[in-house]
């Protein structure tokens, strides 16, 4: 209202939410809480910083709302179902604080407009449609079994996620709501104060941005208008506001449990009540004034906090004798410890499932390091699909001078105008821009803006992030067709899922796509628009191979849709009577590279046997009678081609992916390379045969729907930094290091996990907090250059049982896998597994001697470290590690590839699969989901003791999902789940249960569908009875038990504590 | 002839402490980021077996010229030099692998090689350098 000249701007933008919002607003009370928006709206544009009062957005972040505090970096049960409840017993804070103006009635339309006027208006609840279009997944299609969770917690969590909702669920239509940086959720137009043009640099195209303020408003805005009283903490009324929608209108909330990003941003919530802090709550006890300056301080005051806060874990301090309590394994998911800082620094840290350290406590010393034997290092998922994401749009990205170090959550400004670095101590000036928050509209508040707030973040970058302009999406197939292939019948599903999923393939009008088959030539195709069907050039001169024609091979997607669509329906045909054997796969990929260099891209390769022909061609090395052993096998590739090839692709911005269908040997350590340092991956299916082998059919189908329609970064690079005196040593991962600590990374992946590992190079004895920061430059699909940036922050000590406390036994037991899988490769095999069980005598005989002060019997381990032998163990008996098997070798080293790629929480599915009892599955203790109720059974430990003929056991590893069956099962299950009359009638290969009208039927589907969505991918279900041949499979994952050639999980410990005790 | 051979040793020496100390400055250069680890490593390995055949000279020379103190000086050089390039993996692309150059302290561990190299050659250069002007 002060500002009546200057509302054009926002007045468009709203326009835009508005209109969404009447178009899909799927809120019953939508309406009423517009209007009450725009009361809000009215009463409170600028603030005023004189009045005293609680002042929110200038709190320290230490008063924090005990509400946001518990929401924070959920992942963990408790906090998401915390979300769900009634405003009333969430947050029952805000009304004591604010002297009664925010009410606790989810309505509160009529009391609101008068007793509390809001501050500019910013954080509106509930008056943002849902905007379900994530950039990357807008196709209306893939909702239910492509990408999980990015659509589901979406919906209304509360008004703060609306808005970061809003940055980051960008239509794809819609270029305005692509580039304008934060959008505030009224539904209403004309009524928000608009945002300074300058952080709008692709301003709404929406009526009058004639009107739009110069950036200098901020300033103007903390004068007061006259009718403004001082505004309570939007953040309660926010909570108060937007709880009761989230209960009963997003009935899909807490399946982010576990999973899903912080359902509330830590940035936006610092303004909450201060009771936390126990200052009394009463308004009149916040000095009044421009409060200078409250950005929470980094440091050695906070230390004290942090150390006391150890002792409010006394179960974490618990020393454990192993050998006594053996059942350590939790029946909840092992969650990663919290790092030991205080609150309000963990409160903005980074989620764990997107970037974790294996000490959450650094050691001062590398001595202290050598001394704890622990390895020291970051595990990282940092293209994970978020639920919520802030994008900054930003003429100007603040970062350090001297490092580069994008500003953080953890950086310490000095006064207004100055930060200093967390990675280098630099003091740098903060630009004028950065002086402007768009978020509260108020000026001089560099600490409040959304990349202090935010440990991830996404930034538009401006065009000094291009090396050229970015690449459209380019997609490539390469398909083998010689009679091998032909004879797999694997044409037919991949033709298929391609067709299906054509208009689901990430790009935008500018996506290209081609096609190569081989065989012993190499297959071209012209899908030039106005031909009246493909046409095919074949190319028999695989020495010396060349592009047949210029172009028309690598088409415009919508273009030349019907001739794709043609060839696709044509392609499995055309080869059935080929009697071709050999394989020419180098040929091919070099002729693919050729394709595709200008432009760069991704290429999919499908393979199904030994290459024969050309350059690249490979013997078979693996002897049958030595797979058991671990000595001598062939892990190393054998010819440098394919490592070469995928450095050229590298170079020219192209990533291979590798799909092998193969039923004989077909030297994967050597294939594999053309992914690993192209940063593509690799898919194996074994023995694929599309009747033999529906499983792995199937299989294909779902990894292929997956993989087809999953996000994609092209022309990507990325660079950790640590704080100095860190420095990171080795890389893990699928891409190349083109330098020091620069990844390159032509295609990036949300599947795609990494590792590093890092050594203390300079004594950290004069810093108490270190932090790393990975930040991942790529294109999107649509064609923005954009940079994602995550930042961690940990504490550092200086003793060895701080250290041993901070353990994140997970993290390690990754880290160790990355490392035991180059161990085998460089060494051998059974180096590999010797320093997998060393690495845990080393670490456990060090806690021994230096931590411990009695010498008492038994196998002495830290709380934190409990886990650590089974895990362990478990990697002993996992596909990479394991010896008297008869792992093909292929399998094996898919395996290692898996290790090396999948991002953690994966990794330890699949080596230490989650077991449970579902055959008597209760609501006892069951998540519940507004409408749906989740049976939450405890996690079993993985013995055969724990299994029973009368019972179904459910194992979940990760990429597979197991129903065991048992001999005399309950009449009741196999009838009221499985739909079967008695056990003989269990189908030998069942993936599917029959959604049957039983209480029974329905928790067990339920708690199924509550696990798939848990993760990107559709893991399938198999009904396994005793006479199935996945049996063997199910029963190797039994890691607690003895097999011919591997020790109990007791024996091991055994073994361990005679190491540890000499 | 006794002349000939160190001085044939001497400039052979030359040669090699020319090479040791471009090997230098390419990793320096990769470590500080002014090249990447591709064309680091395809310009140095150019030179491995140059320098390889280069030492086995010296060596091989020494050993028919009967000096059995330089001889035994040089043969441990000469066996790593050789031993190094034998055991690089089939699939690696030569003593310097781009992919691997940056994992597990590779970089330092080429550069401390090249530099305790460079300190042997300059050992040899003064004493091949003495042993012509006694003679």
């Amino acid at each position: 209202m002060s500002q009546p000249g200057s509302r054009g701007a926002t007045a468009g933008l709203q326009a835009q939410n508005g209109a969404a919002a009447a178009s899909g607003s799927p809120y019953s009370n939508g309406p009423v809480q517009n209007a009450l928006m725009s009361s809000q709206v009215s009463a409170g544009q600028g603030y005023d910083s004189q009045l005293p009062g609680s002042y929110p957005h200038l709190m320290p972040a230490k008063s924090l709302n005990p509400f946001s505090g518990q929401s924070n970096y959920g992942g963990s049960q408790g906090s998401a179902q915390t979300l769900n409840r009634p405003p009333v017993a969430s947050n029952p804070v805000p009304p004591s604080l604010h002297s009664g103006p925010v009410p606790q009635t989810p309505l509160p339309a009529s009391q609101n407009p008068a007793a509390t006027p809001m501050p500019s208006g910013s954080f509106l609840p509930g008056a943002n449609p849902p905007l379900p279009l994530n950039w990357q997944y807008n196709y209306p299609a893939t909702g239910s079994q492509t990408n999980h969770f990015p659509h589901v917690a979406q919906p209304a969590v509360s008004g703060t996620t609306n808005l970061t909702r809003n940055q980051q669920y960008v239509s794809p239509g819609d270029p305005s709501l692509q580039t304008s940086f934060i959008k505030s959720g009224s539904a209403l137009p004309l009524q928000n104060p608009p945002l300074p043009t300058s952080f709008q640099p692709g301003a709404p195209p929406g009526p009058s941005p004639a009107g739009g303020p110069p950036p200098v408003r901020g300033l103007m805005s903390q004068k007061p208008p006259p009718r403004v009283v001082p505004p309570p903490s939007f953040n309660s009324s926010i909570n108060q506001e937007a709880t009761p929608q989230l209960t009963n209108q997003n009935p899909k909330t807490s399946r982010s449990v576990g999973y899903a990003y912080p359902s509330l941003p830590p940035g936006y919530q610092n303004t909450a009540p201060p009771s936390a802090t126990g200052m009394p709550p009463s308004s009149l006890n916040y000095p009044s004034g421009p409060q200078a300056f409250t950005q929470t301080p980094l440091g050695a005051n906070h230390l004290n906090a942090s150390m006391s806060g150890l002792s409010l874990h006394p179960e974490g301090l618990r020393v454990v004798n192993l050998l006594q309590e053996r059942n350590m394994l939790p029946s909840t998911p092992v969650q990663p410890p919290v790092p030991n800082l205080h609150e309000d620094i963990q409160k903005l840290n980074c989620n764990p499932e997107l970037f974790r350290c294996t000490l959450t406590s650094i050691p001062q010393t590398q001595a202290l390091l050598n001394k704890a034997k622990l390895p020291l290092g970051l595990l990282l998922h940092p293209f994970k699909d978020l639920v919520q994401l802030p994008v900054v749009t930003s003429s100007t990205i603040v970062r350090c001078r001297s490092c580069r170090t994008y500003i953080n959550p953890f950086v310490s400004f000095l006064d207004q105008r100055r930060w200093k670095c967390n990675l280098c101590y630099r003091v740098n000036d903060v630009p004028e821009e950065f002086m402007y928050n768009p978020l509260t509209r108020v000026y001089g508040e560099p600490h409040r803006r959304p990349e202090v707030q935010n440990a991830t973040i996404e930034f538009m970058a401006p065009s000094e992030y291009m090396l050229r302009p970015p690449q459209p999406p380019v997609y490539l197939f390469v398909l083998d067709v010689s009679h091998n292939a032909v004879e797999t019948g694997y044409l037919n599903s991949v033709c298929q899922s391609l067709l299906d999923n054509l208009d689901l393939l990430p790009g935008n009008t500018r996506t290209k796509i081609g096609f190569i088959t081989f065989d012993s030539t190499v297959h071209f195709y012209s899908l030039q628009e106005g031909l009246s069907q493909p046409q095919m050039l074949i190319v028999s001169d695989i020495e010396d191979v060349f592009i047949p024609m210029p172009e028309n091979l690598l088409v415009n997607l919508n273009e030349s849709k019907e001739l794709v669509q043609d060839l696709l329906k044509t392609l499995p045909q055309m080869f059935t009577k080929t009697l071709e054997t050999q394989s020419a796969l180098g040929p091919a990929l070099q002729a693919a590279f050729k394709l595709m260099s200008p432009t760069g891209g991704r290429m999919s390769v499908f393979q199904t046997q030994l290459p024969t022909l050309g350059v690249g061609a490979l013997k078979p090395r693996e002897e049958p009678n030595q797979r058991s052993s671990a000595k001598e096998i062939h892990l190393t590739p054998s010819t440098d081609f394919y490592k070469k090839l995928a450095l050229d692709c590298s170079g020219q911005q192209v990533a291979v992916d590798l799909f092998l269908l193969s039923g004989q040997y077909s030297d994967l350590a050597s294939l594999g390379c053309i992914s690993r340092y192209s940063a593509g991956s690799v898919y194996y299916y074994p023995s694929y045969h599309h009747q033999h082998n529906p499983v792995q059919v199937q299989k294909l189908q779902k990894e292929l729907q997956r993989y087809l329609t999953r996000k994609i970064g092209f022309e990507a690079v990325m660079r950790i930094r640590c704080t100095k005196g860190l420095s990171i040593h080795t890389f893990h991962g699928n891409f190349f290091v083109r330098s020091t600590d620069l990844l390159s990374l032509p295609n990036v992946n949300p599947d795609a996990g990494y590792a590093v590992q890092m050594s203390v190079e300079e004594s950290l004895t004069d810093t108490q907090l270190v932090s790393f920061q990975s930040a991942l430059l790529y294109t999107s699909s649509k064609g923005e250059r954009r940079i994602r940036v995550h930042t961690l922050c940990l504490p550092v000590v200086s003793t060895l049982n701080e250290v041993f406390l901070g353990a994140d036994v997970q993290a390690i037991s990754g880290l160790l896998a990355n490392m035991a899988v180059d161990r085998s490769v460089t060494a051998s095999l059974s180096d590999a597994r010797d320093a997998l069980v060393n690495a845990v005598i080393d670490s456990l005989s060090a806690y021994r001697s230096s931590v411990l002060s009695s010498q008492q019997p038994g196998l002495m381990v830290p709380f934190s470290l409990r886990l650590f032998p089974l895990f362990v163990l478990a990697l002993l008996k996992q596909k990479s590690f394991q010896t008297g098997t008869n792992a093909r070798l292929d399998e094996r080293i898919f395996a290692m590839c898996q290790v090396k790629n999948q991002p953690l929480v994966h990794l330890m599915l699949t080596t230490h699969p989650s077991l449970y009892r579902v055959d008597s599955l209760s609501d006892e203790g069951a998540l519940n989901i507004s409408d749906r109720t989740i049976p939450q059974p405890p996690i079993l430990q993985l013995s055969v003791e724990k299994l029973s003929r009368d019972g179904a056991f459910l194992m979940d590893a990760g990429s597979v999902l197991m129903l065991w069956v048992g001999k005399n099962c309950a009449q009741n299950f196999l009838s009221q789940v499985l739909g079967v009359q008695n056990y003989a009638s269990i189908p030998q290969t069942m993936t599917d249960l029959p959604e049957l009208d039983t209480p029974e039927s329905a928790r067990t589907i339920a708690f199924i569908t509550w696990l798939r969505e848990q993760r990107p991918f559709f893991p399938i279900l198999y009904v396994i009875r005793d006479e199935s041949p996945m049996k063997a499979a199910f029963l190797q994952n039994m890691v607690e038990d003895r097999t011919e050639s591997a020790l109990s999980y007791y024996e091991f410990l055994l073994h361990i504590q005679q190491q540890v005790n000499k | 002839m006794e002349a000939m051979v160190f001085l044939l040793s001497l400039i052979d020496c030359c040669a090699l402490i020319f090479l040791s100390v471009y090997f230098i400055i390419t990793l320096s250069d990769l470590e500080c980021d002014y090249i990447n680890a591709r064309s680091c490593c395809s310009k140095l390995n150019k030179w491995v077996i140059p320098e390889l055949v280069g030492h086995t000279i010296v060596t091989v020379l020494m050993l028919v010229s009967l000096h059995w103190f330089i001889f035994l000086l040089n043969l441990p050089v000469a066996t790593w030099n050789i031993y190094r390039f034998i055991m690089v993996p089939s699939g690696n692309m030569g003593v310097f692998d781009p992919t691997e150059i940056h994992n597990r302290g590779q970089l330092k561990s080429h550069m401390k090689e090249a530099m305790i190299k460079l300190g042997f050659y300059l050992l040899c250069f003064f004493m091949y350098l003495y042993s012509i002007l006694n003679d």
